[in-house]
């Protein structure tokens, strides 16, 4: 990384530590970091999107629809996270390939469950085992996404059915007095303005995304987490790459580290977006806005 | 083998001492409902041992957190503002890997910590600070949200220090904090499958619920019969919780008229 690295024998103290920690393995480290903020990039809204769809459906007039948004808001609530993380993992794969096994290999007329494996022809697998191997690390880091998004879409659903069933009932009634149908008073009124409702929970629900993303480490994903462990720890000194003790504590300060700040940053940046969102609104907050103004 | 078998040989698997017992090998194969229900079940015990202890030394801890949190004097104010700051502001699964290898640095320097890194003690030590810090934050918002009235009530009959805080101020924050507290319990019973999967090692294959689910899981390779098993237990779980917790504000209400008690709901808006 640095030009002094290119001679060991010089290093000493501070600048060997320099050239350590910018090592390749150090950088896959770094990398990961990155992995974590694209992860919540393409979690949140999704979560987001599914948490919309499970609100929809928990206030529908059609009794199963609304039984399966409260069932989805229920179940996904009641039981840890973390199970859901692993069931959902090993249950989507299975789901995908059985589909495509079922579309790929029609002629196929051995059981898919055979006493304790999981069989389907090579065609279905997925992805295909003569696939490159970012092709393997793309397709895990999406089940994880869909797994992340599944789970969490239950949470903005619930907070979503409250804010939608916080917004003034005046207001509805006015649309539905200027002869709105439901669904132009759902996107024309409700919609817009259930966000400052929302976003006390939505706001929560971000922090407590971002202290479930190590949880990748347990989707088989190679995270902060996986890497932490693997450079902190003491190899034997003869195959060792590594040239230093246990650091794995200190490895894992700085992941501490890393998210005090990152939680701290979103907190300070959610506390702006609340002030500007509430400005004007009919809420407490607004109203104390209004008074420090005047 | 018949099921009421399964259930005696299994039921106390996850935490038996008897070196026999800790010997006996769990099913490799031809995996029984009832084999499924009886360990994951087993390992439950630990998660209600981690919950329940973490919760009644946290309850304590989080009172202390939240006085110091709104005391006056800095010297005293700050460490609880860092603390609970740390804690709630990091995720458990690094503070369990984090405190895993602390205690592992601090076996080598003394044997006084080598039951500091099994999951009994040491991942308990993080569960206890981690519930403190939230219910902490918790009883915090309570304390500032006790209605002046009733402050100004106990200053005018002559209340004062101490006594006004024990007899009126703390009740007051504990009702007004208990439906949020309720939560924070849930939470961390759940928050309690992380601990075997998170550097803390199950020794003779001894863990929690979630550790005997994904044995199952892998050893199957179905994940549709123990994680809905587990998922059973947890929301059996929970609703215990939910009807231990509602007796407690029933009574800290009771002096309440009926329409103004708060009731009990399991509302995530207040998440960890």
């Amino acid at each position: 990384m640095f030009s002094y690295c290119a001679d060991p024998e010089a290093l000493e103290g501070f600048t060997w530590l320099a050239c350590y920690l910018t090592t390749g393995k150090h950088m896959s480290l770094y990398v990961s970091l990155g992995v974590v903020l694209l992860l919540l990039a393409i979690t949140a809204p999704a979560a987001l999107l599914f948490g919309f769809f499970g609100a929809s459906a928990a206030r529908s007039k059609l009794l199963p629809l609304r039984l399966l948004g409260k069932g989805y808001i229920a179940i996904v609530r009641g039981v840890p996270d973390i199970a859901f993380f692993l069931f959902f993992v090993i249950a989507l794969d299975q789901g995908i390939e059985y589909l495509r096994h079922k579309a790929l290999c029609p002629g196929w007329n051995e059981p898919i469950r055979q006493g304790n494996d999981f069989v389907v022809c090579t065609a279905a697998k997925m992805p295909l085992s003569t696939s490159p191997q970012w092709v393997h690390e793309v397709y895990g880091f999406s089940l994880a996404v869909l797994t992340f998004a599944i789970v969490f879409g239950a949470f903005a659903a619930n907070v979503l059915f409250g804010a939608m069933r916080a917004v003034p009932r005046a207001q509805i009634e006015t649309a539905e007095a200027y002869g709105m149908t439901r669904r132009q008073s759902f996107w024309r009124i409700l919609v817009p303005q259930m966000w400052v409702y929302a976003l006390p929970g939505l706001s929560n629900l971000w922090m407590v995304l971002i202290k479930a993303t190590p949880l990748l480490f347990l989707l088989g994903v190679e995270d902060i987490v996986y890497w932490s462990k693997e450079l902190g720890a003491a190899k034997l000194a003869r195959y060792s790459d590594y040239p230093h003790g246990d650091w794995r504590m200190w490895y894992f300060l700085g992941l501490l580290v890393f998210y005090l700040l990152f939680t701290k940053l979103s907190e300070i940046v959610l506390e702006r977006i609340t002030r500007r969102l509430s400005h004007g609104q009919a809420t407490t907050g607004g109203e104390a806005l209004r008074k420090a103004a005047t | 083998m018949s099921c009421l078998q399964t259930i005696q040989d299994y039921a106390l698997r996850a935490v038996t001492t008897d070196p026999d017992w800790a010997l006996r090998a769990l099913p490799k194969s031809d995996f029984t409902l009832c084999q499924q229900v009886t360990l994951i079940g087993s390992g439950l015990i630990w998660n209600i041992y981690f919950g329940v202890l973490a919760l009644l030394a946290g309850f304590f801890f989080a009172n202390a957190l939240a006085v110091a949190k709104g005391a006056k004097s800095l010297l005293i104010r700050k460490p609880a503002e860092w603390f609970i700051f740390i804690f709630r502001g990091s995720p458990l699964f690094v503070q369990f890997f984090f405190g895993y290898f602390v205690f592992l640095s601090l076996k080598g320097v003394s044997p006084f910590f080598t039951p500091f890194t099994a999951a009994w003690l040491g991942a308990l030590i993080v569960l206890f600070c981690n519930t403190a810090a939230y219910s902490g934050e918790i009883f915090y918002g309570a304390l500032r949200s006790v209605p002046r009235g009733d402050v100004e009530a106990a200053d005018a009959y002559g209340f004062s220090g101490f006594t006004r805080f024990r007899r009126i101020i703390w009740p007051t924050a504990l009702r007004l904090a208990w439906p949020a507290y309720t939560n924070e319990a849930i939470f961390l019973f759940h928050a309690t499958t992380l601990v075997f999967f998170s550097g803390f090692p199950a020794w003779q294959q001894k863990g929690d619920a979630l550790y005997y689910a994904s044995y199952f899981a892998d050893k199957t390779f179905n994940p549709f019969v123990p994680y809905p098993i587990l998922a059973g237990f947890f929301i059996l779980l929970t609703l215990c919780i939910l009807g231990i917790f509602g007796l407690i504000n029933a009574r800290l209400n009771r002096h309440l008229p009926q329409e103004r008690r708060a009731k009990v709901k399991f509302k995530p808006n207040l998440m960890r």
